[in-house]
């Protein structure tokens, strides 16, 4: 039977660098598994059949929400998670990859304290892509902790328990006499105690206890959870470099591979000349990869590959290639028409998706009738880490190491393009420099496999480089929002219009229907918790020239842009200070089932366990705007702007601060944000998410585009995909996490939610410092005095 | 056949001339703690310190490297301004995905060893061509102003 210990370290042949000190910190951690191997330990070891009960499962006729609405759901079964060795290492599996949210360390800290370890006595192995062992994988949504918060405190439990049981037992006294403390159990009426390695072995032969006899920790007792104090699990390797990140992976005998794409989507080769990249020393081979018909899903785009003993030989061996290109479908797409083509279809109706009241009739009899489009480009999610994959194929078995959000997803398409059964297939899961939803797609994955077939199995890594990874990413859309309103003569909205345009995401799995997928109106448009009696939404035609994909926060971000600097747009045409003015606009604290709205979505939660919360979101407004002193009066130049929005189930709010000098220049002295997520499992690496999401929303905002020209994106690189830097960043970033102590209240997300209301709030800032009104992002050189 | 001295140690690198340090450190060498982000100098990600400055292995050749001393992340513990950087990078919680700190400690390494007690200017001068898509920037700021308080030496 397999261990769970599935890690990279377990293969024999990974490489070590020659660094000495290298070696050993790999050396020491595979004698640690050794051991482990050797003397057996026991909360381990899979019993598929106890995996998720059925009585649990809710029935077909039911809605399904939340993790339950998931692919393979998710599992609490501490023979899955949990591994205790005889000299007490506790090993607690993370099942979800980890790319700087701090998953490694936030989920198992919760099994950890329900089971009563000691931290620093606690080990964290990744799970290999396996659903059907672990629960659901794919790690994006803002959802693992709001997914698996309850699942992994009931694996910790139910592992305590039977710590507990196996010292009562032999102690002989009743299991209710004893507890359970940091690492021991105590029999507090004699004082006697046992260690967890001692009980390990007489625990592991217990049966799971059933799921409704756990007895959870009360939150009062919690030692982790909420607490913050606990770093993240892989510091210590990330500062002196010794952290495996998926461009890292060394095999024995290992070839390094990279690929010329099809410079335009849909496009394939013609014909090509090999020769001179032949000649490059160190290139080994080149290799023609099939396209794929469309649509694109996470089938790579085929090319040609270069083989070779380096990195650096295969990238000058590409160099040297001569490639002829079928530009194929879209090889007119240029964003400057196209951004033309979505402004023409914002200023027709288009398809209906909600309406309220009787919008045409209130626009006819409003004393103010006030319009704006805005403009959100493309972008590319560019973590600092591109796409790299290593795959080797060894009898017909395939082992893969990559950085993925989508391991299983990634196995599974695996499998289908080596024709091998899925149980052939392996996904060691490795620490992701970044991902923000691009390794969420696995068509890397799937050309490491193919160019390891393609080698009899020889052990290929395959890098993408920047450029490769800003021409073929999996676009987040462009898109133009108008918006209508009508105002009464107290400066009241009557109307609302908001006409939404972009390429869908389905586009990439199917044919394209030209219209936004109810997941992409849920985020933020068509469930604007707005109290206006006359609403219409509408969705007219955008067809998709791209492989348009998912970006943190996803269409949360071009929506938020344009409702929040609308929402301050009429505040300015009401005469009203903008905070008051939003407050009205949301109304009265009221619990919104968001179908009602037409949201059928809601983030893929339950209406009922999630409903929209006018109260919540005042509440981040206000204790935003009372902690950037919202009013406070400024010298010239310098404004402040706010903006909330609520995506992921979680409420923000933001207060920007900005100074714009003479020539124009933009500065960001302070960012102060406001967040409601519910309770808090780990408060400190929530905050660093928070800070992360002001500075991406900052990029996007000031920097961020990617435009297409005659089919081909335009920017190669850092220099003209330019991201914020330290010089331009917010200098301050405040972060006001509402306090929840019930944990028995729903958990909200946390990685996403911070983007959307940036861009708004900065440029509401930008216009309150200015008097100019930013409507199409990049900010860039729009404020420029020449 | 050229010789380089990696960490303290002499290395015998079998590679043309013209190849890039990153890629001897990473693929030859198996010195990974030295990241691939940009190939053209732009992000920092590669920054080894040559001579103790910060240079960007991914555009610098092995030839320009030989005779020079290299120092690269897994070896920077041993410099006393860069333990502490380390050990600053993790009192303030500065990594999320870690992918660009070894870069970013690299050259705020340099930048503490040449000035022990920088300004806000000059830590944006020496930082900013160190890109964390993560956004860890006001923690770096931070963890490199812990350093400077700490190794300050009023007269």
């Amino acid at each position: 039977m397999k261990s769970p210990l599935h890690h990279p370290d377990l293969s024999t042949d990974i490489l070590n660098a020659d660094d000495d000190s290298l070696l050993i910190t790999n050396i020491s951690r595979r004698i640690f598994l050794k051991d482990m191997a050797l003397t057996g330990f026991v909360l381990a070891a899979g019993f598929p059949s106890l995996l998720r009960a059925d009585e649990t499962t809710p029935s077909s006729t039911k809605e399904k929400y939340g993790a339950d609405a998931m692919p393979h759901g998710w599992v609490d079964n501490p023979l899955v998670f949990v591994a205790i060795a005889i000299d007490g290492t506790v090993t607690i599996i993370c099942h979800r990859s980890e790319m700087g949210q701090g998953v490694r360390t936030s989920l198992p800290m919760v099994v950890a304290d329900e089971l009563e370890a000691n931290w620093q006595r606690v080990r964290v192995e990744q799970a290999p892509g396996d659903e059907s062992r672990y629960g659901n994988q794919d790690t994006d949504g803002s959802r693992s902790m709001r997914h698996f918060f309850m699942p992994m405190r009931r694996v910790g439990a139910a592992a305590r328990t039977m710590l507990e049981s196996a010292a009562a037992a032999h102690w002989k006294v009743p299991v209710q006499d004893v507890r359970a403390e940091q690492h021991q159990v105590i029999h507090p009426a004699t004082g006697r105690t046992l260690g967890y390695g001692e009980l390990a072995k007489a625990a592991a032969k217990l049966p799971v206890p059933a799921r409704e006899t756990l007895r959870l920790k009360n939150p009062a007792d919690f030692r982790y959870i909420g607490k913050g104090q606990v770093g993240i699990y892989d510091g210590q390797d990330i500062v002196t470099g010794h952290a495996q990140y998926g461009i890292d992976t060394r095999l024995k005998d290992m070839l390094y591979a990279v690929v010329a794409r099809p410079p335009v989507f849909g496009g394939k080769v013609l014909s090509y000349d090999a020769k001179n990249a032949l000649k490059v020393p160190g290139v080994i081979k080149v290799i023609e990869l099939p396209s794929s018909p469309p649509p694109a899903d996470f089938n790579p785009l085929g090319g040609i590959a270069v083989i070779a003993s380096n990195t650096w030989a295969a990238i000058q061996g590409r160099m040297a290639l001569k490639i002829d290109w079928e530009k194929g479908p879209h090889g007119s797409y240029d964003s400057v028409t196209y951004k033309a083509e979505l402004e023409a279809a914002a200023r027709k109706s288009g398809k209906m998706v909600r309406n309220d009241g009787d919008l045409d009739a209130a626009l006819q009899v409003a004393a103010k009738r006030v319009n704006a489009e805005y403009y959100a480009p493309h972008l590319a999610q560019a973590p600092m880490e591109p796409p790299a994959a290593t795959a080797r194929i060894i009898k017909g078995v395939c082992e893969i190491w990559t950085c993925t959000q989508a391991p299983q997803v990634s196995r599974e398409r695996v499998a289908k393009w080596l024709k091998l059964p899925e149980d052939k297939v392996t996904i060691h899961v490795t620490l992701l420099g970044g991902g923000f939803g691009r390794k969420s797609k696995p068509d890397y994955v799937i050309e490491a496999a193919l160019l390891s077939q393609a080698m009899n199995g020889k052990p290929v890594k395959l890098t993408w480089t920047r450029e490769d990874d800003l021409h073929h990413s999996y676009f987040h859309t462009v898109s133009v929002e108008r918006l209508e309103a009508g105002l009464d003569t107290q400066g009241k909205p009557l109307a609302w219009l908001h006409r939404t345009v972009a390429p869908t995401i389905s586009s990439t799995f199917g044919p394209d229907s030209k219209h936004q997928m109810a997941t992409e109106l849920g985020m933020g448009v068509i469930n604007v918790p707005f109290d206006i009696p006359n609403l219409r939404i509408e969705n007219p035609e955008a067809q998709a020239h791209t492989r348009i994909g998912w970006f943190r926060s996803v269409s949360n971000i071009p929506h938020a842009f344009a409702i929040q600097s609308f929402v301050a747009e009429l505040a300015v045409a009401a005469g009203r200070d903008h905070k008051d003015f939003l407050l009205d606009l949301i109304g009265p604290p009221r619990r919104i089932d968001p179908r009602t709205l037409g949201d059928v979505w809601n983030h893929g939660e339950s209406p009922e366990v999630y409903p929209v919360d006018t109260g919540r979101l005042r509440r981040v407004i206000e204790a935003v705007s009372h902690e950037a002193t919202w009013g406070r009066i400024l010298p010239k130049g310098q404004g402040l702007g706010l903006a909330a929005h609520y995506s992921f189930v979680t409420y923000v709010a933001v207060v920007v601060e900005v100074a714009v000098d003479e020539q124009g220049k933009l500065s960001i002295p302070r960012i102060d944000i406001a967040v409601d997520c519910g309770p808090q499992v780990n408060p400190e690496r929530i905050r660093s998410q928070l800070e992360g999401a002001c500075i991406m929303g900052v990029s996007l905002a000031t920097l961020g585009e990617i435009s297409f020209k005659e089919g081909a994106v335009v920017q190669d690189n850092f220099h003209t995909y330019q991201l914020t830097r330290m010089d331009e960043a917010p200098r301050e970033i405040r972060i006001h996490i509402l306090p929840t102590t019930d944990f028995n209240t729903p958990l909200g997300g946390v990685g996403e939610p911070g983007v959307p209301p940036i861009a708004p709030a900065l440029c509401n800032a930008i216009f309150a410092a200015t008097g100019q009104r930013i409507r199409q992002l990049p900010i860039r050189d729009q404020l420029r005095k020449d | 056949m050229i010789k380089l001295n990696i960490n303290g140690k002499l290395r015998q690198i079998n590679l043309p001339m013209d190849t890039p340090l990153l890629w001897a450190l990473r693929d030859h060498q198996g010195l990974t703690g030295t990241k691939f982000g940009c190939g053209m100098g732009l992000c920092g990600a590669c920054t080894v310190h040559l001579d103790g400055a910060a240079t960007r292995s991914c555009v610098t050749p092995i030839s320009i490297a030989v005779g020079k001393k290299i120092v690269t992340i897994e070896a920077i513990d041993q410099d006393s301004t860069g333990k502490k950087v380390q050990e600053a990078w993790l009192t303030q919680g500065v990594p999320q995905c870690g992918y660009c700190q070894p870069g970013q400690i690299m050259a705020a390494t340099a930048l503490l060893k040449l000035n022990p007690s920088p300004s806000d200017a000059d830590i944006d001068k020496a930082m900013s061509g160190n890109i964390c898509r993560c956004g860890t920037y006001c923690r770096i700021r931070s963890a490199i102003k812990q350093v400077a308080s700490i190794t300050e030496i009023k007269p």
